[in-house]
């Protein structure tokens, strides 16, 4: 997977370049707008980071001239400022998603898999399976070890939402916004409890334990850490 | 257009007062003046003729008739400006004083009307007279005509120099009087003056100062009060502003030194790789409440400055609540506080934004909430708004500090409970939200617990509402998909759910 990074502030460059990196994606940085229309339109990315504040050309100006040139590659742009009328230009544009600055570094990353696993949906699975534990999105079960473990509602949907995507890093903002589409923060550890809660359920008296805390960053479900 | 100064437009009323006044008064005495003169000339005139008939009645033989010219000469002899002349009914002149001196004017004049006091000029000279007829007493003589008349050229002389003399009296009194009502517009405006001393003295640090209200005259005391009350509001604007900026500096302060100490303590000696990752670890604790903090200034920013639009949606309180509630379940299920929800409303706004609110608020419920009580939830409606009370059980919240809770950074427990309850600007966003909203909350605390209301009107200000079918109706009867952009803050609270990204923006048509 090639990701395009342009971004002129040049120790968010090098590190998006880094964390990128090591992630497993292949990555180019651009520190202008010039540059990243140029290695965008030539360069065969899957996905372009997109820094809106840019010297020569702006971002806006980039993706317009990608669009043009018939590129439909995914566009996530990042912002510094706060502004719905930004957020609403960019996506009109036909940018795919935005992140305000400061943004979490596993929240890049999550968005940047979620954009690029975008397009490639196979046929719905009716179930999921990793480890010994199996998911029924049907009938809404879950086994695990042949044991059925009963689950409220909301369990369910992080269960299936940790399954779904497994062995990536998830922040508590992105597990309360996908779960219970709650889009703030809320100075509480509910998503701590909840997560907990599906644990003691899932988890306890299993082995391997699939629920890991990635400590600073929230949590990921890995079979294998 | 600049008006005058009250000093001038006062000074000004005054002079054109007094020289009224003064001109009427003059012009009365003047006329007084005259009319005494005219009585004094009517007395004299009368009188003389009186005596003329007397004598001419008298003169009932032609021999009394031939010494009647010397008799009159003889009677009015010592009357200098007198001029009487005599004429029989035939035009002939029996008696002319002075001799051929009588003026022609006096011997036929058509405005000697008879039995009239008239006035006229002739030549350099003013006269006064009348024409009346006298009867003679010899038999069967037709009545004579007498003349009469007088100059008056030094009562007119003395009239024009009194009037002169008047009216320079009456310019240097005008004159007198307008100086004095400056003086006394002055010392009358002192108050005011006094008054705009102080207020010029008055600075940001000087805000204490109040105006006295006792010292000033009624007329200016209703001045002196508004501005006194302006003054408290301003230096309690002031004081929070101020207490906002040295709290935000504090807030800052703490974990740019946590920060700071705790890098520097990991960097002066050799560690382990694991102490340089727990260093890291804890960096990145503070710089996400850093980071939480600065988004939730700028929202309160965003909403100071008034750049807090929200959206108008239908939204349904009921429903929002109710997601709310299960956001929260495990976490209040654990602190053993339940969640109760009363009745059912909707109301015009921005989704997110509400979610936002109520969420702090409930939040803010369960936390202070003890063990095996509940939280409870009540939506009442009625054709104007809608109210949302969250009551909870717990610690009175001593009365003082009610009003100071919407404030930034404000915690009612002074020591400060970070981890637990964020920056303190939950309420504050609150606040913010509602008021964007046109609605207002409150908060009242009792032995029993504390209840925060929620009012907000039911028709949104732009003029859009919730038609019949629920569907929401922008200012130009557009119809409006919900709006899913987010209200956050920072870039982790920005998630949004992303099967929904592309068309998530986008008005419907």
């Amino acid at each position: 997977m090639k990701v395009l990074i342009v971004e002129d502030e040049p120790k968010t460059g090098d590190y998006l370049k880094q964390g990128l990196t090591e992630a497993g994606f292949v990555t180019d940085l651009a520190r202008d707008g010039w540059d990243g229309l140029h290695l965008a339109t030539g360069g065969g990315y899957d996905l372009v980071i997109l820094d809106v504040m840019l010297p020569g050309l702006t971002g806006w100006q980039v993706l317009e001239g990608l669009r043009h040139a018939g590129l439909d590659l995914p566009v996530l742009f990042l912002t510094a400022r706060d502004q719905v009328d930004d957020r609403v230009k960019g996506l009109e544009l036909g940018a795919d998603d935005y992140l305000v600055k400061p943004f979490a570094f596993a929240e890049l990353l999550a968005r940047v898999r979620t954009l690029l696993r975008r397009g490639r949906t196979a046929t719905e699975p009716t179930h999921l399976a990793v480890a010994d534990l199996e998911i029924d999105l049907l009938r809404r079960r879950v086994q695990r070890g042949g044991r059925r473990i009963d689950l409220t509602a909301k369990e369910f949907a992080l269960l299936e939402f940790f399954v779904r995507r497994r062995g990536e890093v998830l922040p508590r903002t992105l597990i309360a916004a996908s779960v219970w589409d709650m889009n703030f923060d809320s100075n509480t550890n509910v998503v701590d409890v909840a997560v907990r809660r599906l644990r003691a359920k899932v988890d306890d008296g299993f082995e391997p334990k699939l629920i890991q805390t990635v400590r600073g960053m929230g949590y990921v479900l890995d079979p294998a850490p | 257009m600049r008006s005058f100064s009250l000093t001038a437009r006062l000074t000004l009323l005054f002079a054109v007062c007094a020289a009224s006044v003064l001109l009427g008064l003059g012009w009365v005495v003047a006329r007084a003046v005259d009319h005494h003169f005219l009585e004094m000339d009517r007395h004299e005139i009368e009188g003389k003729l009186a005596l003329v008939r007397n004598l001419l009645v008298k003169a009932d033989t032609p021999q009394a008739l031939a010494v009647l010219p010397r008799q009159l000469n003889e009677s009015l002899v010592g009357h200098p400006g007198l001029m009487v002349s005599v004429q029989t009914a035939d035009g002939a002149i029996r008696f002319a004083t002075g001799g051929g001196d009588v003026p022609a004017i006096l011997e036929n004049d058509a405005r000697l009307a008879r039995g009239r006091l008239v006035s006229w000029e002739e030549g350099q000279r003013w006269l006064r007279g009348l024409r009346a007829s006298a009867t003679i007493g010899l038999r069967p003589t037709p009545p004579d005509t007498v003349t009469i008349a007088m100059d008056i050229s030094h009562h007119r002389h003395f009239m024009d120099a009194f009037r002169r003399t008047l009216g320079i009296a009456m310019a240097l009194a005008a004159l007198v009087a307008a100086a004095l009502g400056w003086a006394a517009t002055r010392a009358g405006l002192r108050p005011l003056r006094r008054l705009i001393g102080l207020v010029v003295s008055l600075d940001a640090n000087r805000l204490g100062t109040r105006l006295s209200e006792k010292r000033v005259p009624t007329e200016i005391e209703t001045l002196v009060v508004a501005f006194n009350a302006m003054l408290a509001r301003l230096e309690d604007s002031f004081q929070r502003l101020s207490q906002f900026s040295s709290d935000l500096a504090h807030e800052l302060r703490t974990p740019v030194s946590n920060l700071m100490l705790q890098t520097q303590v990991a960097l002066s000696g050799t560690r382990d790789i694991e102490h340089y990752r727990e260093a890291l670890y804890s960096n990145l604790e503070e710089y996400e409440r850093m980071a939480q903090m600065i988004g939730d200034m700028l929202f309160l920013a965003q909403a100071d400055n008034g750049l807090l639009k929200p959206s108008s949606t239908a939204v349904d309180l009921t429903a929002e609540i109710r997601a709310l509630f299960d956001y929260f379940d495990a976490w209040s299920e654990e602190r053993g506080v339940t969640l109760v929800l009363d009745g059912a409303a909707a109301v015009p706004g921005d989704r997110l934004m509400l979610r936002r609110a109520l969420s702090n608020l409930l939040s803010n419920a369960i936390r202070h909430t003890p063990a095996g009580q509940r939280v409870q939830v009540q939506l009442r409606a009625d054709a104007e708004s809608v109210r949302i009370h969250i009551d909870n059980p717990g610690v009175q919240i001593p009365s003082e500090r009610l009003p100071r809770l919407f404030d930034r950074f404000y915690r009612v427990d002074s020591v400060r409970s970070r981890q637990d309850e964020g920056a303190g600007l939950g309420l504050a966003i609150v606040k913010s939200i509602v008021t964007a909203h046109g609605g207002t909350v409150g908060v009242t605390s009792s032995a029993l617990g504390t209840r925060f209301s929620i009012i907000l009107p039911r028709v949104d200000e732009h003029g859009g509402g919730v038609d019949r079918g629920g569907a929401l109706i922008g200012p130009e009867g557009r119809h409006y998909q919900q709006d899913r952009r987010q209200i956050g803050r920072s870039g982790q609270s920005q998630a949004r759910t992303p099967t929904t990204n592309r068309t998530s923006l986008v008005d419907s048509p």
